[in-house]
C-alpha cells in the first residue's frame, strides 16, 4: 500500500569531513598527526542519504546531493551517487570561505532554492569536525520552511506530510511533519554499502558546480562577510595529567594494583 | 581571519609545520607554503619565531543601526518536559549567574509550557531576578514553530545582550533557527564562558576541528550574544530557596494553526534506558574489544562495579553497539567520578567527550595510545584477559564485604 501518490524530490546535503578517528598524537612532541588522515563524508550525512534513497526506491522521483566545499569535495558526493543519488551538485567558491553556520546555511538555502522546490530536505544531524548541528535548522529557517531534527526513522512518506520519530533524551516523539521539510537525521537509519555497479556509474558521472553567482547568493552574506561570528583566538588545549602506569608481572598483580587504587579513592 | 606567509622573513625553520593542527603547511625550495586545507585559523602566527607569519582578524566596524548598546541582561532558556525543569537549565542559570555579576546586569530566565509558572521558583533560588513567562496551551510541548516565534518575539521587545541554551536535543533544534531569524550569531558546544572586560563581549570557547584546538568565538556585530552548553559542563550552584524574583508574563501571537509539526505520540524509553551522562561510574570499549561478541565484558565489568557500559566511535561505527552508549565528541559527554577506557586509543574526539572525568583508567595493549597521556592509572594489557580478572576479584570482594 502506497501512502503517497507524487514522485519525490529529495535534497541530501552532505559534508566532506576529515576523520577524526584516525587522527593521531605524536607522542614525542605532543602536536598531532594530520598526515594521512583521510577524508569520509560525514557520518550521519552518508545516514541522510540513505533515508532519501529509500523514499525515492519507493515511490519514485530524484535524489540530489549538495555539498559545499574545495573541489576535492566531489569524492564525497561520488560516494553518494554511487549509494543511489541520482545528481550532485557542489557549490565551491573563494566567496564561501570562513562561513559560519548562519552563512554556510544561506549559501546551502540559496543552492537548494536554484535546485528547485524539494518536497524534502534531508541533513545528518551533525558534522563530526564541527559538530554544531546548526545547518540543518539553518537551512530550514532561511527557506521557511517546517523542520525536524534528530529523526531515527522515517516511518509514513505522505503527499503533504511524513511521520517520523524524533528522538529526545529519553526516548521519541513521533512527529508529524507537513511538507516541504527539513529532516535532520541521526545513526539509527543504517547506511548502505555502494554496489559494484553504482561505484563504476558515479565514478564516471558528472558533478555539476556552482559559484556564489550561479546560485545568486548576496555577497555580502557568504562567508566570512556572512558570519555572525568571528574566530578570535584558536589555541591547542592545555592538557595537564597526572598519569600512572600501574606496573605488574602479570595480569593478576595490575588487577590487585588496580584494586588498591580503587579503594583508596573510595570506588570500592 | 586570514594568513600570510611574508616569503622575505621566513627562513624555512618548520615550527608552523608542526604547530598546525591541520597539516596544512608544507616547506616549498625551503619557504613555508599553505596548502589547500588551511582554514586560516591563525595557529602558525604564534609559533613562527621570525614573525613571518601574519595574522589579520577582520572585524567589521560596529554599526550604528544595529544599536547593540539597547541589548541589556543575561537570559537562559529554561526547558521543562512535564513540568519539571531540565537540569542543564540549572547549571546555565548558576553559570548566567556570574556572567550577569561581572556585566552588572540582570540574569532572567525564559519559560515556555502551560501551567509551569510554578517552577519561576526554581529558577530564582537559581539566581534568576526575573522569569518571562510565555504560558499557554500551545506551548505544553516543545515544538520548533511554536517555541521559536515566541522567543524570537520576547527577544525583540526586551533585547538581552546573552541568550544561553542547554545544548539537548530541543535546545539545538531552535537556537539554530531563532539565530537565523534575527541575524544573530550562535555558538555550539561551549565549554567556558566569560567576559571581556574591556569589551563587554562574551568570550565562547569550545572545542573546534573535531576537539583538535579550542576556539574562543566573539558575536562582536549582533544581538544577543548566543551559545549553548552540553548539561554538565557547567557546575550547578547551590540553590538558595529564599530568594524571590519577579514574574514577567509574556503573551505570545502564536496559534495552533501556524504550526507545521504535530506530536502524535511521546514514547519513553523504559527499564533499560542507558543514562551516561548521569552515572557516577562509565565502563568503556572501543576498537580492542574486537567485536560485538565480547562486549559482554564491558557490560559485566560496569555491573561489577554499580557503573553504566559505554563505547568509543570505533565500537559504535563498527555496529558493535548501539549509538545510545557512545561517548566522545559526537557522541555523549561525560564527567564521572570513575571512567575506565577498555581498549580504546583515545582519539582527541574520544576526549573531547570524557576527559573531566575525577580518575580514567585506561586498559590498552598499545603503549603508545593517547589515553595513557589521560589516563589517571594505566594498564598496559590485553583487556581480554584482565577484565575477567577485574570482575572476578571485584565480585569476590563484595562477597567479603556482606560476609
Amino acid at each position: 500500500m502506497l501512502e503517497r501518490k507524487e514522485k519525490v524530490e529529495i535534497v541530501v546535503c552532505i559534508k566532506q569531513v576529515p576523520d577524526t578517528t584516525e587522527v593521531k598524537i605524536d607522542p614525542v612532541k605532543n602536536t598531532l598527526i594530520r598526515d594521512g588522515v583521510p577524508s569520509i563524508v560525514n557520518p550521519t550525512d552518508e545516514c541522510a542519504a540513505e533515508a532519501a534513497i529509500r523514499i525515492k526506491e519507493q515511490y519514485g522521483g530524484k535524489v540530489t546531493v549538495l555539498a559545499m566545499g574545495p573541489p576535492m569535495a566531489a569524492t564525497a558526493l561520488r560516494k553518494c551517487l554511487a549509494m543511489g543519488a541520482d545528481e550532485a551538485i557542489l557549490i565551491s567558491d573563494f566567496a564561501f570561505a570562513g562561513a559560519d553556520t548562519w552563512a554556510t546555511s544561506y549559501s546551502l538555502a540559496k543552492a537548494i532554492e536554484h535546485v528547485g522546490k524539494p518536497d524534502i530536505v534531508f541533513c545528518g544531524k551533525q558534522a563530526i569536525d564541527g559538530d554544531t548541528g546548526q545547518v540543518g535548522p539553518g537551512i530550514a529557517e532561511h527557506l521557511g520552511l517546517s523542520q525536524t531534527t534528530y529523526v531515527q526513522k522515517v516511518r509514513e512518506v505522505h503527499d503533504d506530510y511524513l511521520v517520523v520519530e524524533r528522538a529526545f533524551e529519553g526516548g521519541f516523539e513521533l512527529i508529524k511533519v507537513k511538507l516541504p521539510a527539513v529532516i535532520t537525521v541521526d545513526k539509527s537509519i543504517e547506511p548502505r554499502y555502494p554496489s559494484v555497479k553504482g561505484s563504476i556509474k558515479a565514478s564516471r558521472s558528472e558533478i555539476t558546480t556552482w559559484s556564489a553567482k550561479d546560485i545568486k547568493a548576496a555577497p555580502e552574506k557568504t562567508g566570512l562577510n556572512g558570519s555572525t561570528t568571528q574566530v578570535a583566538q584558536v589555541f591547542n588545549p592545555e592538557v595537564k595529567f597526572w598519569s600512572e602506569m600501574l606496573k605488574g608481572k602479570n595480569e593478576e598483580e595490575l588487577c590487585d594494583l588496580l584494586i588498591g587504587k580503587f579503594k583508596e579513592r573510595e570506588i570500592l | 581571519m586570514s594568513v600570510k606567509i611574508l616569503d622575505n622573513l621566513c627562513n624555512g625553520c618548520g615550527a608552523c609545520v608542526d604547530k598546525c593542527p591541520f597539516g596544512a603547511i608544507e616547506l616549498v625550495a625551503g619557504i613555508a607554503k599553505f596548502k589547500d586545507n588551511c582554514t586560516g585559523c591563525g595557529v602558525c602566527g604564534k609559533a613562527c619565531p621570525n614573525n613571518a607569519i601574519e595574522v589579520t582578524r577582520k572585524a567589521k566596524p560596529k554599526t550604528s543601526e544595529n544599536k547593540l548598546d539597547e541589548y541589556k541582561g543575561v537570559w537562559v532558556f529554561i526547558e521543562q518536559r512535564n513540568g519539571k525543569i531540565d537540569t542543564v537549565a540549572l547549571e546555565l542559570l548558576s553559570e548566567g549567574r556570574k556572567l550577569a555579576n561581572e556585566l552588572k546586569v540582570e540574569l532572567a530566565g525564559v519559560l515556555l509550557g502551560e501551567n509551569v509558572g510554578e517552577l519561576a521558583k526554581e529558577c530564582f533560588a537559581y539566581g534568576a531576578e526575573k522569569v518571562y513567562l510565555i504560558d499557554a496551551p500551545v506551548f505544553k510541548d516543545y515544538r520548533t514553530d511554536a517555541y521559536t516565534t515566541a522567543i524570537c518575539e520576547i527577544i525583540n521587545i526586551y533585547k538581552p545582550e546573552i541568550v544561553l541554551f542547554g545544548a539537548t536535543n530541543n535546545g539545538r533544534d531552535f537556537a539554530a533557527r531563532i539565530g537565523v531569524r534575527i541575524t544573530t550569531g550562535l555558538t555550539a558546544d561551549c565549554t567556558q564562558l566569560d567576559i571581556d572586560p574591556e569589551t563587554r563581549l562574551l568570550r565562547q570557547t569550545r572545542p573546534a576541528f573535531g576537539g583538535n584546538v579550542m576556539a574562543t568565538i566573539l558575536c562582536q556585530n549582533h544581538r544577543p550574544q548566543m551559545a549553548t552548553v552540553r548539561p554538565k559542563v557547567m557546575k550547578m550552584a547551590e540553590p538558595d530557596y529564599t530568594r524571590t524574583g519577579e514574574i514577567i508574563p509574556y503573551q505570545s501571537s502564536v496559534k495552533e494553526e501556524d504550526i507545521t509539526t504535530k506530536i502524535m505520540d511521546i514514547v519513553k524509553n523504559l527499564g533499560n534506558r542507558v543514562n551516561l551522562q548521569d552515572a557516577e561510574i562509565i565502563v568503556s570499549g572501543g576498537r580492542g574489544i574486537g567485536g560485538p561478541e565480547n562486549y559482554h565484558l564491558i557490560l559485566e565489568l560496569a555491573e561489577a562495579l554499580g557503573g553504566v557500559a559505554g563505547a568509543s566511535r570505533v565500537a559504535v561505527d563498527s555496529g558493535w553497539v548501539p549509538h545510545e552508549r557512545q561517548v566522545g565528541q559526537t557522541g555523549k559527554t561525560v564527567s564521572p567520578k570513575l571512567y575506565v577506557a577498555c581498549g580504546i586509543s583515545g582519539a582527541i574526539q574520544h576526549q573531547a567527550g570524557m576527559k573531566t572525568s575525577e580518575i580514567i583508567v585506561a586498559i590498552n595493549t598499545d603503549p603508545e595510545a593517547p589515553i595513557f597521556s589521560i589516563a589517571t592509572y594505566g594498564i598496559i594489557g590485553d583487556l581480554h584477559k584482565v577484565i575477567p580478572l577485574l570482575i572476578q576479584k571485584i565480585k569476590e570482594l563484595k562477597l567479603k564485604a556482606i560476609a
